[in-house]
């Protein structure tokens, strides 16, 4: 009794497409979001994340619509991100039927960023993105960088002060990446997640590495995340949500089912 | 979005909600799910007291910070709108619309509130810890139980006892009358997540987002007369 583990698939949406394939058997539509989003929640998805990474001022309206069909036929929450720098890009999500806001690379550039718009929406819907990366060489105290740029670009800021920091300026979320793992299959870096989980009081959620099950159970057991974020596992049909969620209840863990 | 009109074919009456609109934050989940449950009803998102007050039922929803909320309300008027709505429609209040109606919440140093229920809105605190001793985060953020305490209260039909519903909240609501208790949630502590009386119930979790519990409660409330 009490407060469940959450999964969340994710999609990365580029001009209203899902990028990186979808192999659902029985979807007349791979590709699209609103199709995929739909068929996660009939798993039992506790959470989408909606990653927009669409360059152009076309796809962002684009990606504004996709928002609106998904928020009218999926009653789960629905977080966007991807390009978010200005609160009025906060306000066209929300608005479009968001419920909360993932901010990344705006954060870096402009901590401010992430105040101003814990106050103006609330902390409730603000979720900071870090993309991690070890940079402590082996043998040596583990220590983690944050990158932008899809992991090219190193900041010299260390990942675990920058948490605290975001969380200070009122992220009520943190989804962490580890650059390391991301498409690796190798399970997530679970002690930047840890680290970072026990070092903020706000939930965590662990993304990059998934391959198999037992991952997304250690991201929970070990890693003390909150929640776990997965993409190609449940994308190519490898397992669907709901077999992860009687996986993870098997092994004691809280879960909606 | 806001006044949408929905064009009657059939000329019959029709079952219109209004969702309470003070300009703070997400409303569209809400008057979506709504518009999911009963495709026949008029769904209107607004901060006029005349549309609020002629609608056959009303939703009163809210996210944010308690100061801005209430500062908003009292702005708009809808103070005293929520209090003549609350006397007779079924009311339907949501996270920050359930914390609005205790006397006061401790957030942002301090905001008196609108008093329809008398008890204080608390904050869960930064040192929260389960039974285990384990840390428990704060914003309580996703789904958990609810115990449900008025048994057999319409708004409860079809809806297994602690089935889980999404919440997001640092604050929770502590009320003087226990009877108005209608449903509660452990974390680290048992709280009061739902509260019920007469016409009005008032969740602390987002029915809008609660996939197919939140829909079947969002779904009662749509059929409800109003009686408890």
């Amino acid at each position: 009794m009490g407060l469940a583990k959450r999964i969340i698939p994710c999609l990365d949406v580029d001009n209203g497409r899902v990028v990186k394939g979808v192999q659902f058997v029985d979807i007349r539509d791979a590709g699209d979001p609103v199709e995929v989003a739909r068929r996660y929640d009939e798993e039992g998805a506790d959470e989408i994340t909606f990653l927009d990474i669409t360059a152009t001022h076309e796809g962002r309206a684009t990606t504004v619509k996709t928002v609106e069909k998904m928020a009218s036929e999926v009653f789960i929450p629905l977080t966007v991100g991807g390009g978010i720098r200005e609160l009025e890009d906060i306000r066209r999500m929300l608005n479009a039927g968001a419920d909360k806001i993932a901010i990344n690379s705006a954060a870096v550039f402009n901590p401010e960023f992430v105040g101003e718009a814990a106050a103006k929406f609330g902390s409730q819907c603000i979720v900071v993105a870090i993309d991690a990366k070890r940079v402590s060489l082996p043998g040596q105290p583990p220590r983690w960088e944050i990158f932008t740029h899809g992991g090219r670009k190193p900041t010299g800021i260390d990942a675990v002060e920058w948490a605290k920091k975001m969380v200070s300026y009122g992220a009520g979320e943190i989804l962490l990446t580890s650059m390391d793992r991301d498409g690796t299959k190798n399970g997530f870096d679970l002690d930047v997640t840890s680290a970072i989980s026990e070092a903020v009081h706000v939930p965590i959620i662990a993304s990059g590495g998934v391959g198999n099950l037992q991952h997304l159970a250690d991201g929970v057991t070990k890693g003390k995340a909150d929640a776990v974020l997965a993409a190609s596992i449940f994308h190519f049909a490898e397992y669907t949500v709901q077999e992860a969620k009687i996986f993870m209840a098997a092994q004691g863990i809280e879960m909606r089912l | 979005m806001v006044g949408r009109s929905v064009e009657s074919t059939t000329g019959s009456v029709k079952n219109t909600v209004a969702v309470i609109d003070y300009g703070m934050g997400n409303l569209h989940s809400a008057a979506k799910a709504l518009e999911h449950v009963a495709p026949n009803a008029q769904v209107i998102v607004t901060a006029d007291p005349e549309k609020i007050l002629s609608a056959d039922r009303v939703v009163f929803p809210g996210v944010g910070a308690i100061r801005d909320c209430m500062g908003e309300i009292r702005r708009l008027g809808l103070d005293q709108v929520v209090n003549e709505a609350i006397k007779s429609k079924p009311f339907l209040a949501i996270c920050v619309g359930l914390q609005s109606m205790m006397t006061r919440s401790e957030e942002n140093d301090g905001v008196p509130c609108l008093d329809i229920f008398s008890g204080d809105v608390k904050f869960f605190g930064e040192q929260l810890k389960d039974t285990d001793g384990s840390i428990l985060k704060v914003p309580h953020m996703g789904w958990n139980q609810v115990s449900q305490v008025q048994v057999g209260h319409p708004l409860w039909q079809g809806i297994e006892d602690n089935a889980r519903f999404y919440f997001v909240h640092s604050y929770y609501i502590s009320v003087a009358n226990e009877k108005l208790i209608a449903g509660r949630t452990e974390y680290g502590f048992p709280f009061t997540s739902v509260v019920a009386q007469d016409n009005v119930f008032a969740v602390q979790f987002h029915p809008e987002k609660s996939q197919h519990s939140g829909l079947a409660l969002l779904g009662n409330f749509m059929r409800w007369d109003g009686q408890s």
